[in-house]
C-alpha cells in the first residue's frame, strides 16, 4: 500500500507539473478529501444498522446456527477459522449480499467479517491468510445480474438491456476464480 | 424476468430483518436495546476507517486530475491497439477500480455519446458489471482492522484486476 500511494502521489505531481494542470491537482486533492467525508458519513449510518441487526443475531444465537448451516461451504476457501465462528456467518452473509447486488448490506457486512477475522489474529497490524482470501472473493466481485448497468442501459434506449447478464455472469465468474488462483500462485511464491 | 428477479433482491433484506427480529423474540432477547447496543459500534468503526479512506481518495482524485490518468490511459490504448478496444472501455478499465461513483459517471457518458448499442458500451457494460473498486475495498477494509503490513495482498489485487480486465474484453467481443 505504502509502494502504491508514493507512487500514486508523486506521479501526479510531477504530471500535474508538466501538463499544467496544478490548480485542478490542488483542487482534485480537497476535492477528494470532501468525497471521504461524504462516503464515510453515507457509511456511518449504514454500518450501524448492520451492527444491530448483527446484535439481535448474536443475543438471540442465530449467528452461530447461521455460521453452523454455511461451516462446509466456507471452510473450503477459509481453512483456518474455528467450529461455528461468528466471522463464518458475517462471510456467508456478504457474499450473499455481494451476489445480489445488495450494496448496503455488502460493505458494513465485510467490516464485520474482518473484525471478526481480526479476533482470531495473533499477530495485529499483519493481514492474516483468510482476511486475504476475503478481501480477493470482494475485489472479484462475484454478482449475478448488475441491476445498476441494466438501469442505465434502459435508460438510453438499448434494444435488450437484459442481454448483458449473462456476459457480466461469465466474465466475472471466471474472474473471481482466477483471482483465487493468482492469490493460491502468490501464496506458494511467498511462503 | 430481470424485474421479477430485481423484486426479489428488493425483499431480501426485509424478509432477513423480519425473521431477525422474530427470531430474536421467541428467544427472549429485547430486539430494541440489542439493536441499539450493536449500533452503538458503528462511529467507532467508521472512525478508524475515516483517515484510510482519506488518505486513498486524496491520492486518486490527485492521480485522475493531474493529467497522468490520460497518459495511463494513452498508453494502454497504444499497448493494446492490436485488441481494436474501443478508448472508451480502455478508460472504464482504469477507473473501475479507482472509483465507483467516477466509473458509473463515466459509463452513463458512454452509453450517450456513443449510443447504446455501440461496441464502446456493450464491452464497458461488462467492465462495469464485472469489475470491482479494488481500491475503496482495500481502504475500508483493511481500515477497519488497522492492517498496516498487507504482505503481497496489493499485487495479488492488482494483478486479479488485469485478468479481469481482458476477460471482460474476450468475453464481450465472443458475446456481440
Amino acid at each position: 500500500m505504502n509502494a502504491l500511494w508514493l507512487i500514486m502521489v508523486c506521479v501526479s505531481i510531477v504530471f500535474a507539473i508538466f501538463t499544467g494542470h496544478l490548480e485542478a491537482f490542488t483542487k482534485a486533492i480537497f476535492d477528494g478529501a470532501k468525497a471521504a467525508v461524504e462516503i464515510s458519513l453515507y457509511l456511518l449510518g449504514i454500518v450501524s444498522v448492520w451492527m444491530g441487526i448483527t446484535k439481535i443475531l448474536e443475543d438471540s444465537g442465530l449467528i452461530y446456527r447461521i455460521a453452523h448451516l454455511f461451516k462446509p461451504l466456507i471452510c473450503r476457501l477459509f481453512k483456518n477459522i474455528p467450529d461455528d465462528h461468528p466471522s463464518i456467518t458475517a462471510i456467508t452473509l456478504n457474499v450473499l449480499a455481494n451476489l445480489f447486488g445488495l450494496g448496503n448490506a455488502a460493505t458494513p457486512l465485510g467490516i464485520q467479517a474482518m473484525q471478526d477475522l481480526d479476533a482470531l489474529n495473533q499477530d495485529k497490524g499483519v493481514i492474516t491468510p483468510e482476511m486475504m482470501t476475503f478481501i480477493v472473493i470482494n475485489t472479484a466481485s462475484i454478482q449475478l445480474i448488475p441491476f445498476s448497468v441494466i438501469g442505465i442501459l434502459a435508460n438510453y434506449g438499448h434494444h435488450n438491456p437484459a442481454a448483458v447478464v449473462l456476459p457480466v455472469l461469465i466474465a466475472t465468474t471466471i474472474s473471481a476464480l482466477t483471482a483465487l488462483l493468482v492469490l493460491a500462485g502468490f501464496r506458494k511464491v511467498f511462503k | 424476468m430481470i424485474k421479477q428477479l430485481e423484486y426479489l433482491s428488493l425483499l431480501i433484506i426485509p424478509l432477513f430483518l423480519l425473521f431477525t427480529v422474530l427470531y430474536g423474540t421467541v428467544k427472549k432477547v429485547r430486539v430494541y436495546d440489542s439493536f441499539v447496543e450493536g449500533a452503538k459500534q458503528g462511529p467507532a468503526i467508521i472512525l478508524k476507517i475515516f483517515p484510510y479512506l482519506l488518505t486513498i481518495f486524496v491520492a486518486i482524485k490527485g492521480f485522475q486530475a493531474s493529467g497522468a490518468f490520460d497518459v495511463l490511459r494513452d498508453g494502454f490504448y497504444g499497448l493494446f491497439g492490436f485488441l481494436d478496444i474501443p478508448i472508451e472501455a480502455v478508460s472504464m478499465a482504469i477507473i473501475k477500480p479507482l472509483s465507483g461513483s467516477a466509473s458509473t459517471a463515466l459509463f452513463t457518458d458512454i452509453v450517450k455519446t456513443t449510443g447504446a448499442d455501440s461496441m464502446a458500451t456493450q464491452m464497458s457494460a461488462v467492465i462495469m458489471g464485472s469489475a470491482e473498486t479494488t481500491f475503496y475495498v482495500l481502504a475500508v477494509y483493511l481500515g477497519a482492522v488497522s492492517i498496516k503490513k498487507t504482505r503481497y495482498l496489493v499485487p495479488v489485487c492488482l494483478v486479479a484486476d488485469f485478468i479481469g480486465i481482458v476477460v471482460a474484453v474476450v468475453v464481450t467481443r465472443w458475446f456481440f
